[in-house]
């Protein structure tokens, strides 16, 4: 098990240089875990993404979990999990404690109403990036709007349903929705072969 | 103390659990425990998510560590971000184990026509939550009643010509932060 001490720093060095998360740590993901160590490959990578996006939780923590625990078993991808953590936790703990001293300064306050402005900004664009591959038909189109209107005005609304609420029922009208679908399609096709 | 130190591991575990679809995903529940907690305000969610987008790691994990740090310091930081960690840890542990079979689930592809636009519909809503105190300005406008003093004008300028260097240029998001505080400084937002 002399791999932990590798796993570990090799995720400490990972986590130091992603910044965004998400995809934006596939390329440094394939350098050093691919080119660099052969510890997995693009296919595999590929993979280990697509289902740490459709799995709770941070995409990147989820990689390094996957990666950490196919090269070393538990124990390694805790030692993953908790390399990606460390420099991200250390770098915001610092920027946390100068914030809270100097928040009340009218310089940094100015800068960050103006930086504010620009937050919005990522927040529409990275919602156009991801329209194409959410809303896809009528259905997912009907749910945005309604899981939209639930979220945005839940202060307003009779019954206040949590997000965590949200997501089970959105989660549970999927599954219907695509199970129907399915039938639907079959009977179109045992109606035509008829 | 024991008591602050536990109710962040579970309000980061509960984050940690149900975000679906990565760092921005977090946002609904952040904007949740705001209103419930008073641990950070709205406009600190807004500050983290700048940070965040300028510092390495992901927004979810940031912002544990911050509300975190603010509520019960440096420990707070550390515990709540291994809290919001360790549900997706677990749940990665056991679908490792058969890949294949997740993968090509039918009801977990189900699952996610659903979860996929109803993430981001609560994005959405996070989102309207940073304009309001990015570019509206109720509190003047209930004091004056001109629809004209809704909006902050200049931040609403600022996010066109933002919108559109982002659309036309490769500028990365670090660059587009760095030069909103400037103009935040020099037009005094």
């Amino acid at each position: 098990m002399n791999d932990l001490p590798e796993l570990y720093s090799t995720f400490v060095r990972i986590g130091c240089v992603t910044f965004g998360g998400g995809y934006a740590m596939l390329p440094i993901l394939e350098r050093e875990l691919v080119d660099k160590r052969q510890w997995t490959n693009m296919d595999e990578l590929r993979d280990y993404f697509s289902i740490g996006q459709c799995t709770p939780g941070i995409i990147a923590l989820n990689v390094s979990t996957f990666i950490g625990q196919k090269r070393a078993g538990i124990r390694g991808a805790l030692a993953a999990t908790t390399g990606f953590l460390t420099g991200p936790v250390i770098l915001i703990l610092i920027i946390a404690a100068f914030l809270t001293n100097f928040a009340d300064n009218p310089l940094v306050q100015h800068a960050f109403a103006g930086i504010r402005v620009c937050v919005c900004v990522l927040i529409i664009q990275a919602i156009m990036r991801l329209w194409n591959k959410s809303v896809v038909d009528t259905f997912t189109l009907i749910l945005y709007l309604i899981i939209f209107a639930m979220n945005a005005f839940s202060s307003i609304l009779p019954v206040r349903i949590p997000a965590a609420g949200l997501v089970i029922l959105a989660g549970i009208a999927g599954v219907t929705a695509s199970v129907i679908k399915e039938r639907r399609h079959s009977q179109d096709k045992g109606g035509a072969a008829a | 103390m024991i008591r602050t130190l536990l109710q962040l591991i579970f309000e980061f575990a509960k984050t940690g659990l149900f975000s679906v679809g990565g760092g921005l995903a977090t946002l609904p529940f952040l904007y949740e425990m705001s209103d419930k907690t008073g641990w950070f305000t709205h406009a600190d969610i807004a500050d983290m998510i700048a940070i965040s987008e300028s510092t390495p790691g992901a927004i979810g994990i940031n912002m544990s560590t911050y509300a975190g740090y603010k509520t019960a310091g440096v420990a707070g930081g550390i515990l709540a971000s291994l809290a919001l960690a360790a549900p997706s840890f677990v749940i990665i542990l056991i679908i490792a184990k058969f890949l294949e079979k997740f993968r090509n689930n039918r009801y977990v592809e189900g699952a996610f026509y659903g979860l996929r636009p109803a993430s981001i519909a609560m994005i959405t809503a996070a989102c309207i939550n940073v304009a309001k105190v990015a570019v509206i300005d109720l509190d003047l406008f209930r004091t004056t009643g001109l629809f004209s003093d809704l909006i902050i004008w200049k931040a609403l300028v600022l996010g066109v010509c933002l919108f559109l260097a982002l659309k036309y240029t490769k500028l990365s998001p670090v660059i587009l932060i760095a030069v909103s505080a400037v103009v935040g400084i020099i037009f005094r937002f």
